[in-house]
């Protein structure tokens, strides 16, 4: 199975990708944000965290408009597997892949540590394999990760199942003490309607062998979901992943 | 005649800094008057900062040499050789009087500056460590500068992906008006790909990468090379700004050229900018050099040829490569949408010839630049040196175990670094193993393939003890960060250090000065461990008065097994409490004396290196034995605040720690005293025969001390009888909050 990595300029936690996934079992390629390569050979594309652009305008505004997004939304349309991660949600949010908007932490700080996420829908290839209800360990580094969105997407993407993470406490709670940045609904991390586009604020790949194992769990279920697909896109197809 | 061409006054050359001594020099030297371009060169290449006149002769003794050392000092980084064909690239400056002027961007260009200076030698940065004094709260500038700092390193590393991972975070009344920001940098490279800042091969090109040049921090240098007064906010347009996402750019872009054959030598333009490192590239290789000022891309109209040679506009570069290479280097940072152009060429001979429209601007020696006449610095003791000295003990003596316990918990520097460490993304690069709150942040190379390889670093310095005895103040800044990185497992290989100081001009700071680099070097000849890299920086004085002398020092240890780590708090109820070291530490120079006196008193014990040498073996003989157990150093506070910590830390919910006084000890020294090498180490209590053992045949001391249990209480008794309780609860919010307001 290969995997594609996508490299802005500002991002920064393209590496971490390339190993985790590596280590996940898949074939990683990278590539560059100016590359209009043909993406059908891919079973899953990452967008990774980082500062593409340097943030300029808002997160992820500029690399929403790189010439490699539109190749994205084609693939992603085709019913292709596509992950933002961090900046790569941002960027995913700003392309309109996926619903809703990250605004600045309400701290106005940046934060980075250790933060337990809800599974709360485990039906998606992101989380097959993960009973709802489990409590994962990953962390976060961001300054806006703040998950802004109306009350009726809202209310619509918790039906279809398109809330993906919640932040909660270690029982699995949703405290206003572990909220790291005033999401609203505590929301960490959400797919599109038909589950094949995901972006989180959380960085699962750091999850994966030096802190808590939890991160791999996202890539492992990917990979599986991937290969019930029986292998890469060869075409635009109507039917999602789902 | 243009303003760059018009002959130099000795008035101009005083307004500039220097001296009427090195302006007759020149003259002397040059045999006509330097035109007013040539003056700048002089005024910045002849600072403090960039020349180190008045340090170059004391720093001759610090030991540089070692089996793993592949660059020791005098270039952009010092390089270790860690094995397999890999190396690790470190040093640590100063960005001090920024910080004060401009907290945001003083800090960011100084994360910026040292992350420079780390990728020029073929090294991707993996990790950054920051050391912060601040003044007391109380003072006026303090919290803009707290907060500033703080969000500036973040701002910077973050942005640019390498995570800080470590740092020492301090408070005192001395930098009210001149906080000291130390930032460390390391990084990773091949040793068959170690680049250097030389201008080498004749007719070869010499390349301008990076940002645009504007009139940002003209003058920088020379700003950094003298005291600061009250008014010192005028100076605010000699402050560079940065951006971290150029200057990834250009770390992916030069990284791209270095492996693709592209780059023969390059130097960051970093204080003094292109002059430093035209001046420095030649002066390495003994070369002349030739540049056209026309081609320096700017990004303002009208600079003059001064501006250009003085500016300290941040993310840019100087290299040199083959002709034939001038163009496949062009593609790659264009790839990475940044310029590099062609601004002159390697010659013959021994200047360096600047023309500017047409016109010689500079026609300079290289070595007149690079050695100006040495300063001649007095060094004497302090007159009061001994009277520092002076410490109530009976006053102290009468005071209750309740009372001394309220003033260091109280205190502030009785606080969770994680209101800082929570605002650094200390984990991108996914190398980061443990909590970045250690005593000793760890790094794992996952880049060596199969051998696994750890690194650990620290950063320590405390400047009460300096200022009290600063040839002890530098033996335990190196002793404590070796401690620091070999309780977390680790071997310490190697040095850097940023040392900071008042006025040179200033006889009792060099004094001071001197000491604690006779300090810094018997520790480190005793250990072993080479000083590769370091930073000297003078002036930080504010209206006169000169700052506690911190000579700061950076440590990398390296863990080549695959045991795991040793703990650093107390991970269950059930542990026994251990002290290896000496049962009291002296009250001289302590946090608590300080607390007490309100303000540093009694002489520092002298850290014994041999007992301490032992330490270190102890620990690695430790580690090769199958045992649970959690350390932490004994510093600052003592054994009270290290015990503290331990519990405060702890993830059991719940969880209490017992100290027991031993009947033969004094209290205030066993439960406050200061000396090194102690360390507490908490242990399963099956293990204590063997821990015994251990530290028998180590030749260091060890005594059964305490337990962790479930009171969810402080407690420390003697005799069996209660001599103080506290809930850890109230102490532990008390803690966490400490410096919320300071740096959120």
């Amino acid at each position: 199975m290969k995997a594609a990595v996508i490299t802005f300029p500002g991002s920064n936690c393209d590496d971490d990708n390339v190993h985790a996934l590596a280590r996940t079992g898949f074939e990683v390629d990278r590539l560059w944000h100016r590359d209009t390569p043909g993406l059908g050979s891919y079973a899953l594309i990452v967008l990774p965290g980082g500062f593409s652009f340097g943030d300029t305008l808002r997160c992820g505004a500029i690399a929403a408009l790189s010439p490699i997004v539109g190749a994205v939304k084609e693939y992603a349309a085709a019913g292709g597997l596509v992950a933002g991660i961090c900046n790569g949600f941002q960027i995913l949010c700003e392309t309109g892949l996926l619903p809703g908007a990250l605004a600045r932490n309400e701290s106005l700080n940046f934060v980075c540590q250790d933060v337990h996420l809800k599974v709360e829908s485990a039906g998606s290839p992101w989380t097959r394999g993960i009973a709802s209800g489990t409590v994962l360990t990953i962390p976060i580094a961001h300054g806006e990760g703040r998950y802004v969105v109306d009350e009726a997407t809202h209310e619509k993407m918790a039906r279809g199942g398109q809330i993906l993470f919640t932040y909660c406490d270690a029982r699995g709670a949703a405290s206003p003490g572990s909220n790291p940045n005033g999401s609203m609904w505590n929301v960490a991390g959400v797919c599109n309607e038909t589950g094949n586009v995901f972006g989180m604020m959380p960085h699962p790949e750091r999850a994966t062998d030096l802190r808590s194992r939890d991160g791999a769990k996202l890539w492992r279920a990917a990979l599986e979901a991937a290969r019930a697909h029986k292998g890469p896109l060869t075409g635009p197809e109507k039917d999602g992943i789902r | 005649m243009t303003p760059d061409t018009q002959p130099a006054t000795l008035e101009m050359a005083r307004a500039l800094g220097l001296t009427r001594e090195e302006f007759e020099y020149v003259r002397r030297k040059l045999e006509r008057v330097p035109t007013f371009a040539e003056l700048g060169v002089f005024s910045a290449m002849y600072s403090e900062h960039c020349s180190y006149k008045s340090s170059r002769k004391a720093l001759r003794r610090l030991p540089t040499k070692g089996k793993r050392v592949l660059q020791g000092p005098g270039e952009n980084a010092g390089i270790l050789d860690i094995g397999d064909g890999w190396g690790v690239a470190f040093k640590m400056e100063s960005h001090n009087h920024p910080s004060y002027i401009e907290p945001f961007q003083g800090a960011a260009t100084g994360v910026g500056g040292i992350l420079r200076d780390i990728f020029t030698m073929g090294a991707r940065p993996i990790a950054a460590m920051d050391a912060l004094c601040f003044g007391m709260p109380e003072a006026p500038r303090t919290s803009a500068v707290t907060r500033g700092v703080v969000h500036g390193i973040g701002h910077y590393g973050n942005c640019f992906g390498v995570p800080t991972v470590a740092g020492q975070t301090l408070f005192h009344a001395c930098f009210n008006g001149n906080p000291l920001v130390n930032a460390f940098t390391l990084g990773l490279l091949r040793t068959d790909r170690i680049f250097r800042g030389k201008a080498e091969g004749l007719g070869n090109t010499l390349v301008y990468v990076g940002a645009k040049t504007g009139r940002d921090g003209v003058h920088g240098a020379t700003m950094a090379s003298k005291e600061f007064s009250s008014d010192s906010e005028l100076e605010r347009p000699a402050v560079q700004v940065g951006d971290p996402f150029t200057e990834k750019l250009l770390l992916e872009a030069t990284l791209e050229a270095m492996g693709q054959g592209l780059i023969v030598g390059i130097q960051d333009m970093g204080a003094a900018g292109l002059t430093s490192s035209s001046f420095e590239m030649a002066g390495r290789a003994g070369t002349g050099l030739e540049v056209d000022l026309d081609h320096i891309p700017t990004r303002e109209s009208g600079m003059t040829a001064y501006e250009l040679l003085l500016s300290e506009s941040q993310e840019r570069m100087l290299l040199v490569t083959t002709p034939d290479k001038v163009a496949p280097l062009q593609a790659v940072y264009e790839k990475w949408d940044l310029h590099a152009e062609p601004i002159g060429r390697v010659i013959e001979g021994t200047r360096v010839l600047m023309t500017f429209h047409g016109e010689t601007v500079v026609d300079l020696p290289i070595d007149l630049v690079l050695s100006p006449p040495p300063a001649e610095r007095p060094a004497v003791a302090p007159s009061d040196q001994r009277q520092r000295w002076f410490l109530d003990r009976n006053k102290m003596l009468q005071a209750s175990l309740q009372a001394k316990f309220s003033s260091l918990t109280e205190a502030l520097s009785f606080a969770d670094p994680s209101p800082i460490v929570r605002q650094y993304d200390s984990m991108v690069g996914n190398r980061t193993e443990g909590s970045g709150l250690d005593d000793a942040a760890v790094l794992r190379l996952r880049d060596l393939g199969s051998r696994n390889v750890r690194l650990a670093l620290s950063t320590d310095c405390n400047p009460r003890i300096c200022w009290l005895s600063p040839r002890e103040g530098g033996r335990r800044a190196v002793a404590e960060a070796a401690l620091n990185v070999a309780v977390r497992g680790a071997v310490p290989i190697g040095v850097t250090d940023c040392l900071n100081f008042g006025s040179p001009e200033n006889p009792e700071v060099m004094w001071q000065f001197e000491e604690a680099i006779e300090g810094i070097s018997e520790a480190c000849e005793a250990l072993q461990i080479p000083v590769v890299s370091g930073n000297v920086s003078f002036y930080n004085d504010t209206d006169g008065k000169p700052i506690h002398p911190t000579p700061m020092v950076g440590m990398v240890g390296i863990i080549e097994d695959e045991r795991p780590l040793p703990g650093s708090v107390l991970s269950s109820s059930e542990l026994e409490l251990g002290l290896v070291g000496p049962l009291e530490g002296g009250i001289g120079g302590s946090l608590l004396a300080s607390l007490w006196f309100q303000r540093e008193c009694g002489q520092p014990d002298e850290t014994d290196l041999s007992v301490l040498g032992r330490a270190l073996k102890f620990l690695q003989r430790l580690r090769t034995r199958k045992m649970v157990v959690a350390l932490h150093d004994i510093s600052d506070g003592g054994l009270v605040t290290a015990a503290l910590e331990m519990a405060l830390r702890s993830p059991i919910p719940g969880i209490g720690i017992e100290v027991r006084i031993p009947r033969e000890c004094d209290v205030d020294q066993f439960l406050f005293g200061e000396a090194v090498p102690r360390i507490l180490i908490a242990y399963e209590p099956v293990e204590r025969t063997e821990l015994e053992g251990l530290t028998g045949q180590a030749g260091i001391g060890f005594a059964v001390i305490g337990q962790s249990n479930e009171s969810g209480e402080f407690r420390i008794t003697q005799g069996g009888a209660a001599a103080l309780k506290a809930e850890l609860g109230p102490l532990r919010s008390r803690w966490e909050n400490r410096w919320r307001g300071l740096f959120e």
